[in-house]
């Protein structure tokens, strides 16, 4: 684990920082002069046109992309100062919803969900129970055997959920997790996200879908962020 | 050489788990299997002949060493006289690194088979001996004959056994050939194991990025590799080394025959060289992954 725990960021200071980061895939910028902070156990929804740089963005959050201006703070370290190792550790405390749902093909569901706890060697038997609950929590235990290339949409986008969660990570990055679900699941994983947020998780959301937010407002104070001509704004509170 | 412990301590105690996040076992892994089970068998081989050019090369320097011999016959009176006449020519022979006159007991105990322990060696016309050892590039036998011919009229020169001072350098050459096969063979097994995981890891892109995703470092997803592959050209090597043993032990022995082919089987302690070449196989293996793996996770970055 990162040396450093909540306890030594300095106070005010978020669990993801952004200072005046810009981007750019090479072309023009993608992103520019974004600045942010993500305070522990806040709860964020990003939206913004397709193409606009939500992914690019939580790519930054997770230092999957490094900033090519600027700095990114993941718990208070620079990630452009970590090495990779440093960004694997801190990516154990930051679950991750990808948009189009890696996993290893040759696994189970099951084993995909459970990753995360063999690559941290933190398997054990308290751990199982956690993964059987998870799995019943996003409706897949009778799926739990099967092929990820065997799954819906909806079904990946759900154990891709889980696998974010199993850690019990710090900060929650959900990359359009309900594109595929209908209406009762995406209240579903909507609900499992609140609770964690609950127990103190930091929760980003990056989602088209404005019925997703109307429903989480009625339950949490989320902020709604915007991407929009390369820079980051707080959008209206009239969602 | 960096971390090399802990790397071998994961290929053997990780738990089952771990190397399950590679794909099951593709082509290229059934490759390093059926190339390191060759090598091993190859390696057994070029085994067998540096230790019987070895050996063959131990016995023929043996008695090449002892081979020249100066056999001096004279009356009792002159004995002595020629010895030291001997003894000074040869101190300014080149080619000669040592020499030495036999004391009376040595010259006994050599008599003893044939004539019995109670030999009255005084009073009986047995020819002085004087051992001779060359040094490595030998001594002009014709001009020592000639200088001995005038100067000690009573000595012989016995060289009959200096004819196999050729062989003895092709054996020395037939081991050197031997030793270099093995450490070709293992270059090769490197090139191959390194190739082999280097496909692997090109192919497996997108496992290695689910993996980043899920926090894993790069070393563990190098141990996942590396681990697969040196459990593999143990196992292959294992094969094919018990293969070669198999086969060089079938081997007719014909004894002391002396030849090359004839005495290629191991012998004695020779026995526990074979064992060495699986776990030199997963040594190289080892190493040839990881390098390949550390390459590639900096490419894939
Ligand atoms: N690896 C890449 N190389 C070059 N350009 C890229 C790469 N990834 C994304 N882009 C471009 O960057 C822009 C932003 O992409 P991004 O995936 O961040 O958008 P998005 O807001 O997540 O869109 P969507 O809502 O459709 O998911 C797009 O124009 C895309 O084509
Ligand atoms: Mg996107």
């Amino acid at each position: 684990m990162l040396g450093h725990n909540n306890a030594a960021l300095v106070p005010g200071a978020g669990v993801i920082e952004f200072e005046n980061v810009a981007y750019s895939y090479g072309g023009g910028e993608l992103l520019s002069d974004v600045s942010l902070s993500l305070q522990p156990g806040s709860f964020h929804f990003l939206t913004g046109p397709s193409g606009a740089g939500k992914t690019t963005f939580l790519k930054l959050c997770y230092g999957a992309l490094l900033p090519t201006a600027g700095h990114v703070r993941l718990f208070d370290r620079d990630v452009t100062r970590i090495g990779r190792d440093g960004v694997a550790l801190a990516r154990r405390r930051i679950g991750v919803v990808h948009q189009d749902c890696q996993f290893l093909d040759h696994l189970t569901v099951a084993e995909n969900v459970a990753l995360p706890l063999g690559v941290a060697g933190e398997e054990n038997a308290a751990m199982e129970a956690d993964l059987s609950e998870l799995l019943t929590w996003v409706g897949l235990t009778n799926r739990a055997h099967a092929r990820p290339p065997e799954l819906s949409g909806g079904e990946r986008q759900r154990a891709a959920l889980a696998r974010a969660v199993i850690m019990s990570p710090d900060v929650i990055l959900a990359d359009e997790p309900t594109g595929n679900v209908d209406w009762d699941m995406s209240q579903r994983l909507l609900r499992l996200l609140l609770e964690l947020n609950r127990m103190g998780k930091t929760v980003m959301i990056a989602t088209h879908d404005l019925s997703l937010i109307r429903a989480a407002k009625a339950h949490v104070q989320a902020r709604v962020l915007r991407i929009a001509s390369r820079k980051l704004q707080l959008a209206g509170a009239d969602l | 050489m960096r971390r090399l412990l802990p790397d071998i301590r994961a290929v053997f105690v990780r738990e089952a788990g771990a190397d399950r996040v590679v794909p099951p076992a593709g082509f290229t892994v059934q490759l390093t299997l059926f190339t390191s089970a060759a090598m091993a068998f190859l390696a057994v081989f070029a085994l067998a002949l540096s230790l019987a050019a070895g050996r063959l090369a131990d016995r023929w320097g043996d008695e090449l060493a002892r081979s020249v011999t100066i056999r001096i016959s004279a009356p009792e009176e002159e004995m002595e006289r020629q010895t030291s006449a001997a003894l000074a020519v040869l101190e300014t022979t080149p080619g000669i690194a040592e020499f030495r006159a036999l004391s009376d007991d040595e010259q006994r105990a050599l008599l003893e088979p044939w004539f019995g322990a109670e030999l009255p060696l005084a009073q009986l016309p047995v020819p002085r001996l004087i051992e001779v050892t060359e040094t490595g590039d030998g001594f002009d036998a014709a001009g020592l004959r000639l200088r001995l011919q005038a100067e000690v009229p009573g000595a012989v020169l016995d060289d009959h056994a200096r004819w196999r001072r050729p062989l003895l350098a092709a054996a020395g050459g037939m081991r050197l050939f031997g030793w270099t096969a093995l450490i070709l063979i293992a270059a090769a097994t490197a090139a191959m194991v390194t190739l082999a995981a280097n496909a692997a890891l090109a192919a497996n892109a997108q496992v290695i990025a689910v993996l980043r995703l899920v926090g894993a470092t790069d070393a563990y997803i190098a141990a996942a590799f590396v681990r697969r592959y040196t459990l593999r050209a143990l196992a292959g090597a294992a094969a094919g080394t018990l293969l070669g043993v198999v086969l060089v032990t079938l081997i007719p022995d014909t004894g002391d025959a002396g030849g090359v082919l004839t005495g290629l089987g191991f012998q004695g302690w020779d026995w526990v060289w074979p064992v060495f070449v699986p776990p030199l196989a997963a040594l190289v293996a080892l190493l040839a992954t990881r390098a390949a793996a550390n390459r590639v996770l900096e490419d894939l970055a």
